[in-house]
């Protein structure tokens, strides 16, 4: 399988915190990797260097091949080849349901309004938000945004689709919806980087389980081997106080 | 009696009355147009973010340039103000300005001092996520700030922007130093041909309630226009 993303002994320091530790790791084409961890242990900034939301101290991100880092001018070029979800949705509050959708597709990748719209209804059927179009973010639930959020990501047609905690700040009766959808992606063949807390989503879902603490990977693997026989102390210890 | 006296002003004067509101309401709309419009250009290169390149050291010479402009014309009074620019101009670099001109001139620069940091403030107060999911899907800079950071700017600083406009209305009555002919300045020569001050005055403060009300009701209405409808409308689906 082609490696779509490589990540090299990647740092990340803010100020004299030491975030990331020498990270080394890959995902490869049609992949479904999940980090796991406790809070503070880096696998949100990590996501975030990914798409140089955060910029890295030092390391290598390889994209296809190039070395991101030392290309930094083409920073926008590449991050629309990366799809991106947030905790907090982050959806347009000034632009509707369908032009959040549309605005990067003409804007950024110079699509015509009618190619965009097309595509933009397609992935919000997708998930379930075609009846929506009209709306304005104010006027969504918590679940409702978050997949418009992911249509939006979806409509920029990415390599990767990365999620950072997409279901933390939801109510518990609107995470099923997201994961649901979510789900269907995965199964769709999609590359995706998701950060998450919800284990069982994640042992369904996952081809990979990294686990990292500290700022370091940990260990990874399959979910059986991460979740059921996990190797190390801190993997331990850490699912011992998350199934407790 | 006083009633008798303001009804034969403004029979006798109602043509002048009418003609100074609108020199008044002139100066203050286009005076607010472009102090916003300066407000914009002041506030967005008060907050480009930091980068490396060397364009920064001219970044800096200009953010210090337009500190001092919004210093002096916030720290000091549009009445002083006018003088300043009107006189000054002719006398620093031989510039006649009409009066009118001089006007719009002196409530737009005031205006922009005020509406830069409003501006500034309306950048600053929009979520970090905003720039981010732009960020995210491939945005420039300036991208980011056109398609949907400046949109919420502008609703959200359209009230502050409005009291803008209601002070300049009232304002304007500083800038008689000059000659203006504006509404306060018609009101005085009236007043003294008349002999009648309470009475052009009374009339004068009505006609001056009467523009900022309606200032404020047609601001409202903005507002609400701007939101978009309270609720939306489902699309049928098949």
């Amino acid at each position: 399988m082609e490696t779509v993303i490589d990540i090299k002994h990647l740092s990340k320091s803010f100020g004299s915190n030491e975030v990331l530790k020498d990270v080394n790791f890959e995902v490869k084409k049609g992949e479904v990797v999940t980090l796991i961890g406790s809070s503070g242990s880096g696998k949100s900034t990590l996501l975030r260097c990914v798409n140089l939301l955060e910029t890295p101290n030092g390391g290598e991100i390889i994209y296809k091949g190039n070395d991101i880092l030392k290309e930094m001018k083409n920073v926008e070029q590449y991050r629309t080849h990366l799809g991106m979800v947030f905790q907090q949705f982050n959806l347009f509050n000034n632009l509707t349901v369908l032009d959040n959708c549309i605005v990067g597709q003409v804007k950024v990748l110079k699509r015509s309004k009618a190619e965009a719209i097309k595509v933009a209804e397609e992935y919000l059927q997708l998930v379930g938000m075609e009846a929506y179009v009209n709306a304005r973010p104010r006027q969504l639930s918590g679940g409702q945004k978050q997949r418009v959020a992911i249509a939006r990501a979806l409509c920029m047609n990415p390599d990767v689709m990365l999620f950072d905690e997409p279901t933390s700040a939801l109510d518990p009766e609107m995470v099923g919806e997201v994961l649901k959808v979510m789900r269907k992606l995965a199964d769709d063949g999609n590359t995706m980087l998701i950060v998450t807390h919800e284990m069982q989503f994640a042992r369904e879902v996952s081809d990979r389980i990294v686990f990292m603490d500290k700022g370091v990977i940990v260990e990874q693997g399959t979910p059986d081997e991460v979740l059921l026989n996990p190797q190390h102390d801190r993997t331990k210890a850490f699912l011992q106080r998350t199934f407790a | 009696m006083s009633l008798d006296w303001i009804i034969s002003i403004v029979e006798n004067n109602w043509h002048l009355l009418l003609r100074a509101m609108g020199i008044t309401l002139l100066i203050a709309l286009i005076g607010t147009v472009i102090g916003a419009l300066i407000g914009f250009v002041i506030g967005i290169i008060d907050t480009i973010p930091k980068t490396k390149s060397p364009k920064q050291v001219l970044l800096k010479v200009v953010r210090f340039i337009l500190a001092c402009y919004v210093e002096f014309f916030r720290g000091t009074p549009m009445m002083v103000q006018a003088m300043v620019v009107y006189y000054g101009l002719d006398m620093a670099l031989g510039i006649d300005l009409n009066i009118l001109t001089a006007g719009i001139l002196v409530v737009s620069l005031n205006t922009g001092a005020y509406m830069a940091e409003i501006v500034r403030g309306g950048i600053v107060s929009i979520d970090k996520g905003q720039y981010e999911a732009a960020q995210a899907i491939g945005m420039s800079h300036v991208q980011t700030m056109m398609h949907v950071v400046l949109p919420q700017v502008g609703r959200n600083i359209l009230p502050a922007t409005g009291n803008q406009l209601i002070m300049n209305i009232k304002d304007t009555a500083v800038l008689s130093v000059i000659g203006v002919n504006e509404l306060f300045f018609q009101t005085k020569s009236i007043a003294g041909a008349n002999f009648r001050y309470f009475e052009a005055f009374f009339i004068a403060s009505i006609l001056y309630l009467v523009m900022t009300f309606t200032a404020t009701r047609i601001l409202r209405w903005m507002e609400r226009r701007l939101d978009g409808p309270q609720a939306f409308e489902k699309k049928e689906v098949a």
